[in-house]
């Protein structure tokens, strides 16, 4: 609290107010490669207007998962049903889709809403044509929610399509951190989160210098952050609900790139206190610090290893930026990048093996993965500077900042390279994205 | 001797000079480093020339007085992915170093910045790198350690926002900030 009071020129700020959306997404190449599906507008039960409609955010989510195509519902051969009980199979025998989302929404009492929904396997419905209704069912659910809650619960929906389709835990409930640049501004920087899709923007923090690397802690609560507001760096944890910050390291030189053990009680972080930038863990409770890196070149951006026993960082000890994997238990440093001028800024993939970074070829920097077991490295993107990976936590997609009509923007790519889309922003330069865990 | 008020005065004096001669032009320029030879001015309205004799400085005040001009240079740049202080800007250092040597008491911060090139954290070391190189520099011109300090703020705070070369020029400096 000390610190706060201290800081009259840095204003914290948490508006309870939702922001329309902040990210238009911009899909720039993958329809093709997606699968067809149909979300059918929920059929509204009430005498008022409805509130919201949520298949809009459900079509949304799933055209930008990249794996699915949500095709054009203008030309379907039923209308306004809103459970599988009034599907005719018949009718749709020529429908190019695998599924369909339907369902209805009602008012149940003062500012409540009883929402349900049935996803029909399409697929089944046309090969099957004698099956049951109840065979055709792949999931059905109902919730009451509030009206704070449509985009919410829309999320919910899209997740459970998405994992009734694809096996793979969908990542439409989760957020973005990212920073917000305004040359020229009082306060240029800001520190800003937003559910995926760039709704419910809210800024955390806003400063006179620079704030760079928000990294979230394991439970989506808290992001570790480098703050330059005392005029050199240092590193704070934010609770993003409390809004109370913790000053974490202050060191002489540079104090940078957070990153959260899988635990949570841990920070792995960048000194250059002795002399050049190591990497160094420190305890959060009690600040207490265990040295990884002892080498004279550069040697920063850890990030852990899921298992919590191993870094991925960067480091010029070879002569150029490649990435590196530093055991915690025997000390041991293994090199795990060769390809390109320069490999750096690594993530690693949810289940540990792989890793997502920015590759440098031919002075051109592009996101990257590569196959630990493998070495096989695929570059993903084709924009300009990109930098600062970021992977969903389900790993489908990786959000990284890149340059586009000379600013930095957000953009997004999956994993296979597949798909790809920007996210553009009203005003000033949106960089260092950082996906959160599940929510 | 307050070198700082034979300064100003010198400023004051060599342009009353100069314009007291031809007042009818405004071309009038003054050389504060060239102070032990002769000014001269013409003006092209009348044609008429006019001398004038500058104060007599000591050599050691006059290598002060040029140290001055160039500590008003207090920007580094350097090359891609490069901390090495190149030549060109030896003189601005020596002159920074001078005046530190002789003011032990002053202060100095070295601000390490980089291009956009890279990820911001890598850029953050490189330009602590920098900021130490011309610290090191500095040092070896016998300032002491405990006059600098550094600080790196990487790509974050680019003098040109452009995304261009010509901005990446520009954004890759240390700045020597008293």
């Amino acid at each position: 609290m000390k610190v706060l009071g201290k800081c009259l020129v840095l204003i914290l700020v948490l508006c309870s107010a939702p922001v329309k959306a902040a990210l238009d997404i911009v899909i720039t190449e993958g329809v093709d490669a997606a699968r067809p599906i149909v979300v059918m507008p929920f059929k509204w039960e009430g005498q008022d207007p409805m509130p919201s409609q949520i298949s809009d955010v459900v079509t949304s989510d799933l055209a930008r998962s990249g794996t699915f195509h949500p095709i054009d519902t203008f030309g379907l051969p039923q209308k306004g049903i809103s459970g599988v009980t009034e599907f005719n199979t018949a009718a749709w025998a020529n429908v190019s889709a695998e599924a369909v989302v339907m369902g209805s929404i009602k008012p149940y009492g003062a500012g409540k809403y009883l929402v349900s929904f049935d996803l029909i396997d399409l697929v089944k419905a046309q090969q099957n044509p004698a099956a049951t209704k109840n065979d055709l069912l792949l999931d059905t659910r109902e919730a009451v929610i509030t009206q704070a809650q449509f985009r919410q619960y829309a999320h919910r929906i899209s997740d459970i399509v998405y994992e009734q389709l694809t096996g793979i835990k969908g990542a439409f409930l989760t957020r973005i951190a990212y920073v917000v640049v305004e040359y020229g501004a009082k306060f240029p920087y800001r520190l800003m989160i937003a559910d995926y899709d760039g709704y419910n923007e809210q800024m955390l923090l806003r400063s006179p210098e620079p704030l760079m690397s928000p990294s979230w802690s394991p439970d989506g609560r808290k992001l570790a952050y480098v703050s330059f507001e005392n005029k050199k760096s240092e590193i704070y944890i934010q609770d993003i609900y409390t809004q109370v910050r913790t000053k974490i390291t202050s060191y002489p030189s540079i104090n940078g790139a957070p990153s959260f053990s899988p635990d949570g009680k841990k920070l792995a972080i960048t000194l250059s206190k002795d002399g050049q930038p190591d990497i160094y863990i420190v305890d959060i409770a009690t600040k207490a610090l265990t040295r990884v890196t002892n080498h004279y070149a550069i040697d920063t951006e850890a990030r852990w290893f899921p298992d919590g026993k191993s870094l991925l960082f960067t480091s010029e000890r070879g002569g150029r930026p490649q990435l590196y994997r530093a055991y915690l238990g025997t000390g041991k440093v293994s090199r795990l990048t060769f390809e390109g001028e320069w490999n750096l800024g690594g993530a690693v993939m949810p289940d540990g093996r792989s890793i997502v970074f920015v590759n440098r070829t031919q002075g051109k920097f592009h996101i990257a993965r590569m196959d630990l077991k493998t070495r096989f490295m695929q570059v993903l993107t084709e924009t300009r500077l990109d930098e600062s990976p970021s992977i969903a936590p389900n790993g489908t997609m990786v959000i990284y900042g890149t340059t586009y009509q000379g600013k930095q923007v957000l953009a997004a790519v999956s994993m296979d390279g597949r798909f790809k889309a920007r996210l553009p922003m009203g005003q000033g330069e949106v960089k260092s994205p950082s996906w959160s865990p599940f929510l | 001797m307050d070198l700082n008020k034979l300064f100003k005065a010198m400023l004051v004096v060599l342009p009353i000079m100069a314009v007291s001669a031809c007042s009818s032009t405004s071309e009038t320029e003054t050389d504060a480093t060239s102070t032990n030879g002769t000014t001269s001015s013409e003006s092209a309205a009348n044609g008429v020339q006019t001398g004038g004799v500058a104060p007599i400085v000591s050599p050691e005040e006059q290598q002060r007085l040029k140290f001055q001009e160039l500590r008003k240079e207090n920007v580094i740049y350097f090359e891609f992915d490069s901390s090495a202080v190149s030549p060109q800007f030896e003189e601005i250092l020596k002159a920074h170093a001078a005046y530190l040597v002789e003011h032990s008491n002053v202060k100095v911060v070295i601000e390490g910045y980089t291009d956009a090139r890279g990820t911001p954290e890598y850029n953050i070391a490189l330009g602590e790198r920098r900021a130490k190189s011309v610290t090191k520099y500095l040092q070896g011109m016998g300032v002491l350690p405990s006059q600098m300090s550094i600080v790196s703020y990487g790509e974050e705070k680019p003098a040109d926002t452009s995304r261009s070369d010509a901005a990446f020029a520009q954004n890759r400096r240390a700045i020597l900030v008293y």
